[in-house]
């Protein structure tokens, strides 16, 4: 019963938060480019939100001749459901989690890469050049950057001790990871928004060279799912990185949960900030950087962690 | 690295600064007084209209949305007995204030003009038709050109020497 409260909570808190991100992220970048941003529709503009929703519930769903349909169709709803499941695991607070898994990280970035199915056949289905070389292009940015998510973070396995996202939260009781972890959580962070493809890693979408890469043929309620499960794997990335690195509910005064959400908006912040200031990369820029500096270093990091633990704990 | 850092908190320092954008409906923006936009006629300082239907305007309009139909009183002036302007099509060029021989046709900075029926953007005489001088206060085309008009014979306008009696120049 009590996983079912959590999960529908975790649902509906989720997909408004989801919606609500185009909002902030619009304001968010009007501000900082001295701008107001939407703030006509409701108090701040809020309703800003439910307009966009309607006006995309209501453009038309249309699938092209050419499409292969069952895997045009198939393709949007990957991208939501793994970004979804993924949360599934995240603790929020303490026992404020769907499923409590010993392997949770582990299970956290599974589903992280099953998201470059979702793009890769988003491409491949639509049978048109621009979707077709931004499902590449995701196909080859997502692989090289996962190489290194998962080894940034062994360096937080290594001092927990554990898998499990509420163990890993707990071993941060004395010192949040990103201290002794900084070099991993600028490398998790990078290849985060390398992983949701978001400026300065959206080569995927590169709306200046692709139209709108993987989702140009997409429209209506099939686009709205690929904005949607770009906003929850933000969502996702952020509170990754505070569960991981900025000892996730953990903090004084305020309730757990209230703790949680307040790191991870500033995350979500910070995702914007960059949006609204970092050029994209080139392509071999991208690649290079990834398998020639970040792969280096994330083993460089392993490496030290594990030696300075041995000799700290014989 | 760092150029990164710093681009992100030059940007993010934004946040303070003044805002650009003007608040339209409530917060007005400056009109200079040559913008060019809604197009008006103007009248004499003496109420007359101004216009004499030589058609330049309607003959410069690179769009052709002006449309009129010259006509004469019984006093010999030359008016429009309709001036059509078509502001759907209208791109506020300006040419036809400039070609307009008596200061008639105007443009004004008032740009509030939209409508919901497209029709209503079809503007009649009487819709154009303003009550002062507009831009040239104290300007009256009758009283300064040598066109002969009823209560006005020839050599009677402003500035004007009364006609030469050519016969008067003989030996």
């Amino acid at each position: 019963m009590r996983e079912i409260c959590i999960i529908v909570v975790l649902l509906v808190g989720v997909l408004t938060l989801a919606a609500a991100l185009i909002w902030v992220e619009r304001r968010l970048l009007a501000m900082w480019q001295d701008r107001w941003g939407p703030n006509r529709l409701g108090p701040l503009g809020l309703l800003q939100i439910v307009a966009d929703m309607l006006k995309i519930f209501t453009k038309e769903d249309w699938i092209p001749d050419f499409a292969d349909k069952p895997v045009f169709v198939v393709a949007p709803a990957i991208i939501v459901v793994a970004a979804l499941l993924a949360l599934g695991v995240v603790a929020f607070g303490p026992g404020l989690v769907v499923a409590d898994l010993n392997i949770g990280l582990l299970f956290v970035l599974a589903m992280t890469a099953m998201g470059v199915y979702s793009i890769a056949l988003a491409g491949w289905a639509s049978n048109s050049k621009y979707p077709l070389l931004g499902g590449m292009r995701s196909a080859a940015q997502l692989l090289s950057y996962e190489v290194f998510m998962g080894l940034s973070v062994m360096g937080v396995v290594l001092m927990a001790g554990s898998f499990n996202l509420t163990r890993i939260v707990e071993a941060q009781r004395h010192m949040w990871f990103c201290v002794p972890q900084a070099a991993g959580l600028l490398l998790f962070f990078i290849a985060g928004i390398a992983e949701t493809h978001r400026l300065p890693f959206d080569l995927p979408e590169a709306e200046n060279e692709l139209v709108a890469g993987y989702h140009s043929e997409y429209s209506g309620l099939k686009f709205a799912m690929f904005l949607l499960g770009e906003y929850v794997a933000i969502v996702v990335i952020c509170s990754l990185t505070v569960t991981l690195f900025f000892g996730g509910w953990l903090g004084p005064v305020l309730p757990p949960l209230a703790w949680f959400v307040l790191k991870t908006l500033l995350l979500i912040c910070l995702f914007i900030l960059m949006r609204g200031s970092l050029p994209r990369l080139r392509y071999d820029q991208l690649m290079s950087f990834g398998w020639k500096v970040m792969l280096p270093l994330a083993l460089l990091n392993v490496v030290a962690t594990g030696g300075v633990l041995l000799l700290v704990r014989g | 690295m760092l150029s990164v850092f710093k681009t992100l908190w030059l940007v993010f320092l934004h946040l303070f600064r003044k805002r650009i954008t003007v608040q339209y409906p409530e917060q007005r923006p400056y009109m200079p007084p040559r913008f060019r936009a809604r197009i008006i006629l103007s009248r004499d300082p003496d109420g007359g209209e101004r216009c004499v239907a030589c058609y330049l305007c309607s003959a410069v309009c690179p769009v052709s949305c002006i449309a009129l139909q010259a006509a004469e009183d019984e006093t010999g002036r030359r008016y429009p007995e309709f001036f059509r302007i078509n502001f759907s099509r209208c791109i506020f060029c300006g040419f036809c204030e400039e070609a307009c021989p008596t200061y008639a046709i105007q443009l004004t900075p008032d740009f509030e003009m939209s409508e919901y029926d497209r029709q209503k953007l079809v503007y009649e005489k009487e819709d154009l038709l303003i009550s002062g001088c507009g831009k040239y206060p104290g300007y009256n085309y009758w009283r300064v050109a040598g066109v002969k008009i009823g209560g006005k014979d020839t050599g009677q306008a402003e500035n004007e020497e009364p006609p030469v009696d050519l016969r008067g120049l003989m030996p």
